[in-house]
């Protein structure tokens, strides 16, 4: 099918963006990478007044790390972050999780800022972003402000965004020396949204004790999940199949993913337990690989 | 609204003026006349309309025309150096059977001519994981695969 008609701009700048977001607000839509706002136009799921495009902004792409944070900015392509070295080097997670996001074509379009935006339970940045902590710099013409993950996915696709609010960065602090982390999820089909998965990093004392620890989760809940009691529990202990198995149960106590025609309730979150089981045993792993 | 734009499509002006609605696919069918990019899902799940913005493939079903200008784009119809000869991917993709019906075969091409760009050397393995944004529901992919591999031992020792 075809999209609806709409008004379009494509600003040049972030002010000339928040301009328009100042005077449309809630009658207009950003497009970002359109990867998943598009189709639910052609489907006319969504049928926005008017479209302001940033993807002319040049300002709002990039990677910028240094010694304590990654910088992200909100129009950086996932194909960008999937082929960075910088982000490889410091934010492994981040590299691993990208590479799940639909194909290559897709990536190649596809933002960051959109995908949190977006606000996709089933999404991997986010899920990878609050296992890392990270927070999400946002512009209005009236003021800009720093979101922390938590506060800013409020639900499925709903986020603490006002209408007049631009994402146009993600600052990512770096992992401690001797983190190791993995990003595991299990979808039907290649490329297809994830049933369950998990992002975890995981940081180990020299007698194999679990000094700190993340645990988030995708498909899981409205929004991405920190799995912050399993955390706790695994935290001090000695890491092995015992405690990882523990912590992957308690991981999901409390959990009610929705049952749809791809996986019932019961299924998902033993998908979900086995997904974190996994992502531990991978981090832990990698944790004792690192210097 | 309409407005004026100009994309550079296989190296030609192709000018238009057009709904900001007007998605690059149907842009690159019914203004440029350009019929080799298929239309199939419309939604950026079945690849049939892939093409290559400034050289990366993308869906040209999820992009509005009016975004793509004054950027280039690659579609099927530049592939062949002319109209006797095919590309070396094309002539691969031929040989080896890689297409039945061939509906999905120009995306598929826009894909692998840039995945051998980036791997002139891949692994079956890899080249499978590359096509996993293209669907084909003839071939059983066998000969895409061998095809696309036939493609990068000629492209290497040309």
């Amino acid at each position: 099918m075809k999209p609806a008609p709409f008004e379009y701009d494509d600003p040049q700048t972030v002010a000339e963006a928040l301009d328009l977001l100042a005077r449309y607000g809630d009658e207009c839509k950003l497009l970002a990478g359109g990867q998943s706002l598009v189709p639910l136009m052609n489907f006319r799921l969504a049928r926005p007044g008017r479209l302001i495009d940033i993807n002319r902004i040049d300002s709002l792409s990039g990677i910028k790390g240094d010694d304590g944070m990654l910088v992200i900015g909100a129009m950086t392509r996932h194909s960008a972050v999937e082929h960075s070295t910088e982000v490889a080097g410091g934010w492994p997670l981040l590299t691993e999780a990208v590479g799940w996001v639909g194909h290559s074509q897709i990536r190649n379009r596809g933002t960051v800022g959109g995908s949190v935006a977006h606000a996709d339970p089933a999404a991997e940045l986010p899920a990878a972003f609050a296992a890392l902590d990270a927070t999400f710099r946002v512009q209005a013409k009236r003021a800009s402000r720093l979101i922390g993950w938590e506060q800013f996915f409020v639900s499925e696709f709903t986020t603490a965004l006002a209408p007049d609010e631009l994402v146009v960065a993600v600052e990512v602090p770096r992992p401690q020396p001797g983190v190791g982390a993995a990003f595991v999820e299990y979808a039907r089909r290649h490329g297809d949204f994830a049933l369950g998965g998990a992002a975890v990093t995981i940081k180990l004392d020299a007698g194999g004790h679990c000094e700190a620890v993340s645990i988030a989760l995708l498909s899981a809940g409205p929004a991405p999940v920190r799995a912050t009691s399993a955390e706790s529990m695994l935290r001090g202990a000695i890491v092995d199949q015992a405690s990882i198995r523990a912590a992957a149960v308690e991981a999901t106590r409390g959990l009610r993913p929705t049952a749809d025609l791809h996986g019932s309730t019961e299924y998902r979150l033993r998908l979900l337990q086995t997904m974190t089981q996994r992502a531990l045993i991978k981090a832990a792993e990698r944790a004792k690989a690192t210097p | 609204m309409t407005r004026k734009i100009s994309i550079e499509i296989n190296g030609r002006l192709a000018e238009g003026e057009v709904e900001p609605r007007l998605l690059l696919a149907d842009f690159i069918r019914d203004v440029a006349g350009l019929t080799g990019t298929h239309l199939g899902c419309e939604h950026g799940v079945c690849g049939a309309c892939t093409v290559q913005l400034d050289g990366r493939p993308v869906r040209s079903c999820l992009m509005f025309a009016v975004q793509a200008h004054g950027h280039r784009v690659a579609t099927v119809e530049g592939m062949a150096p002319d109209g006797d000869t095919l590309s070396t991917l094309q002539q691969a993709f031929h040989e080896s059977h890689a297409l039945q019906c061939g509906f999905c075969t120009p995306g598929i091409l826009m894909s692998m001519e840039a995945f051998l760009r980036e791997e002139p050397d891949p692994s079956p393995a890899s080249i499978r994981a590359a096509l996993a944004g293209n669907l084909c529901r003839c071939t059983g992919y066998q000969n895409i695969v061998t095809a696309v591999r036939l493609a990068a031992d000629r492209m290497q020792s040309s």
